[in-house]
């Protein structure tokens, strides 16, 4: 049992979606008093770390230009590298964050609330590393307006029944919906921060972006209804964007990619990933900020729960791609699983197959799901073995073509690495960033957790979503 | 309007009384809406179901905007591939017919998602006239407590039944924390 500062106890009871005690006016004050905290040495040696990966990433990507994509270790048969596997991770990584905000709303899991503004901006900062990656990938990087369907006088359009093309659209809609859904739920929590703010440099960014809030009744009226429709649109871009990510495999006639398994198998295998980013995130940031009352253990053990599902769902795509192999009687297929058996990426697969098939089955267990030092643990493996997944179906599928005279290999150089950590550094950068000057945590949201848990007392009274009417 | 009346409705935005909890702001808009004030505004930290309702509010458009905005985005996108990839540069992709309309179906519905989200946040902001840095509200000093634990609720001086005396009188019988005339 733990002892926050105001002497509030934290129970491990599993059904608490908020501690016991909690106010309208505690749960606002601390949350927006992470915003208004001095910057602690930890978090700049921290930030300090990620910039430095930032910097990385302007090297390796200002040398991409100057030189092509040669300077990476691509080549025929193997032509996509990292730059696609790490999109895949990246952009399957941002699934859980919208999994959680709409999914979770739309069907009224009410301790989605603690979790889902920073999950959100996880999305967010997540599309942004994988939005990078096709357009390096591309070559020649100022044409990439190419990809845009505009009238031009070459008379040309992309060809709109080119999965790659549906990627555009997926990815960039995506992007694009998941910051208005940020946003809107971000504008009370600006009003807040705008009405705390100390300096008169804060009132003002506050109150320019919160848009002149004042939390009158029609407005939240108008406000629940566009943010519970905005839910609903979201909510179906979760299947579909990594759906069409699928695609641009299983549209190749490659053995290992043509397979109509690839759609559900990538949407699983993204929400696997993602909620492992997001206990990766959640857990330290609750120790750091102090915030165990809010993000509770059953969010914790929720979090793993639905991972554990993702994470069979995606065995199954295994074992269901491993035996179509054998079945489809092609020589291709079945020696193109044999080749990831035993082939010489072997101890890839058999690292994706422990970190993402045998690690999780220990979630089976409550007293693990509720340790947070195993569960973090298992989340960095689950991520590594996820990104590991995206490495073999890209490079082990491609890099014995049909004919033997036309095989090769793939050896990631400095500069695969360079970029790939590189993001890593920019995704944490924009994390930290956010998590400094921004609210992790809904305030408005939380208030109305107090409000429909009597301040923690009940479990909550009704499965009312959040913001919801 | 007399004369008194509309200086006050000039210097005045109206009359604010503060409760601490929903349930205390429920009762007062119940009752003076019952009194027959119309022009009410309540300012709270959290959407409280049922009270817009009970200060007048009808329906809102944002649904029915949404849902044609949608359309527009769908049928949109779907002419556009249909124009670029059979009319103006017809390229024969597998022996498919020139209309491989299902083909067409992942953009079309794309873009169908990203007008309708678009149009829900606009609609969303420009029906709640946001955004909008100013408002009288915001001169009252324990305003800044509505977007945290105080709950507001405003007769505003151009209702019809607006009077200094009144008004205050019919706010004190619903025991507020307090009342407090907002200045324009």
């Amino acid at each position: 049992m733990t002892t926050l500062s105001r002497g509030v106890e934290l129970t491990d009871d599993p059904d608490r979606v908020i501690a016991p005690g909690e106010t309208f006016a505690s749960v606002t004050d601390q949350i927006a008093g992470v915003v208004q905290r001095p910057v602690t040495w930890l978090f700049m040696s921290a930030f300090g770390l990620a910039f430095t990966g930032v910097m990385m990433l302007l090297i390796a990507v200002s040398y991409l230009i100057l030189k092509g994509v040669g300077i990476w270790g691509i080549d025929i048969p193997v032509a996509w590298g990292f730059a696609i596997t790490n999109f895949v991770w990246w952009i399957g990584i941002g699934h859980a964050g919208t999994f959680i905000s709409a999914m979770l709303l739309l069907m009224r899991q009410d301790w989605r609330t603690s979790i889902n503004r920073f999950a959100e901006a996880m999305t967010l900062f997540a599309v942004a590393c994988a939005g990078l990656f096709p357009l390096l990938h591309l070559g020649r990087i100022k044409y990439f307006y190419w990809l845009i369907p505009y009238p031009n006088t070459m008379g040309l359009w992309p060809q709109f029944r080119s999965a790659l093309v549906w990627d555009v659209f997926a990815v960039s809609t995506y992007g694009l919906i998941s910051l208005l859904f940020w946003y809107v739920g971000l504008i009370p929590d600006l009003a807040s921060l705008r009405d705390r703010a100390k300096t008169r440099f804060g009132w003002m960014s506050f109150g320019i972006l919160s848009l002149g809030w004042r939390g009158a009744s029609r407005h939240w009226t108008r406000y629940q209804t566009a943010y519970l429709l905005l839910a609903g649109l979201a909510a179906p871009l979760v299947v579909s964007v990594h759906s069409v990510v699928g695609m641009d495999f299983s549209e190749g006639i490659v053995p290992g990619w043509h397979s109509t398994i690839f759609p559900p198998y990538f949407v699983a295998g993204a929400i696997f990933s993602g909620f492992a980013m997001v206990l990766t995130l959640a857990i330290p940031l609750r120790a750091l900020f102090r915030m165990q009352n809010l993000i509770t253990l059953r969010h914790i053990d929720n979090c793993c729960k639905l991972m554990l599902v993702n994470g069979l769902l995606v065995a199954y795509g295994y074992g269901s791609e491993i035996y179509t192999s054998f079945y489809s009687g092609s020589v291709y297929e079945s020696f193109m699983t044999i080749n990831r058996f035993i082939g010489p990426y072997a101890v890839g697969f058999w690292t994706l197959i422990f970190c993402n098939v045998l690690a999780p089955q220990i979630l089976w267990f409550g007293s693990i799901r509720r340790n947070v030092i195993v569960v973090f643990a298992l989340s960095i493996v689950i991520n590594i073995g996820m990104w590991m997944e995206r490495f073999i179906i890209i490079v082990t599928s491609l890099h014995r073509d049909y004919l033997p005279s036309s095989w090769g290999m793939y050896h990631p150089t400095i500069w695969d690495w360079a970029t790939f950590i590189g993001t890593i550094g920019l995704f944490f950068t924009l994390f930290f960033l956010f998590a400094r000057l921004l609210p992790v945590i809904a305030m408005a949201e939380s208030r109305e957790m107090v409000h429909e848990t009597d301040g923690g007392v009940h479990p909550p009274r009704k499965m009312e979503p959040m913001h919801a009417r | 309007m007399p004369a008194e009346v509309r200086d006050i409705s000039k210097r005045l935005f109206g009359l604010a009384a503060e409760f601490d909890s929903p349930e205390a702001i429920l009762e007062a808009a119940k009752h003076v809406r019952v009194q027959g004030y119309r022009h009410v505004e309540a300012y709270t930290p959290i959407p409280i179901d049922g009270l817009s309702e009970i200060l007048g509010f009808r329906r809102t458009w944002i649904p029915a905007i949404v849902l044609c905005c949608a359309a527009i985005g769908a049928g949109g996108g779907f002419f556009m591939e249909w124009f670029a990839n059979v009319v103006h540069l017809p390229w024969n992709i597998g022996g498919r017919p020139m209309n491989s309309w299902p083909a067409f179906i992942p953009i079309t519905f794309e873009m169908g998602i990203l007008f309708a989200g678009v149009s829900a946040t606009i609609a969303m902001l420009a029906l709640n006239k946001l955004p909008q840095p100013y408002h009288p509200m915001f001169r009252l000093d324990s305003f800044t407590e509505a977007s945290r634990n105080r709950f507001f609720l405003c007769i505003e001086s151009d209702d019809p039944l607006f009077d200094l005396e009144k008004t205050r009188q019919a706010l004190e019988t619903v025991h507020p924390l307090a009342i407090s005339e907002v200045p324009r």
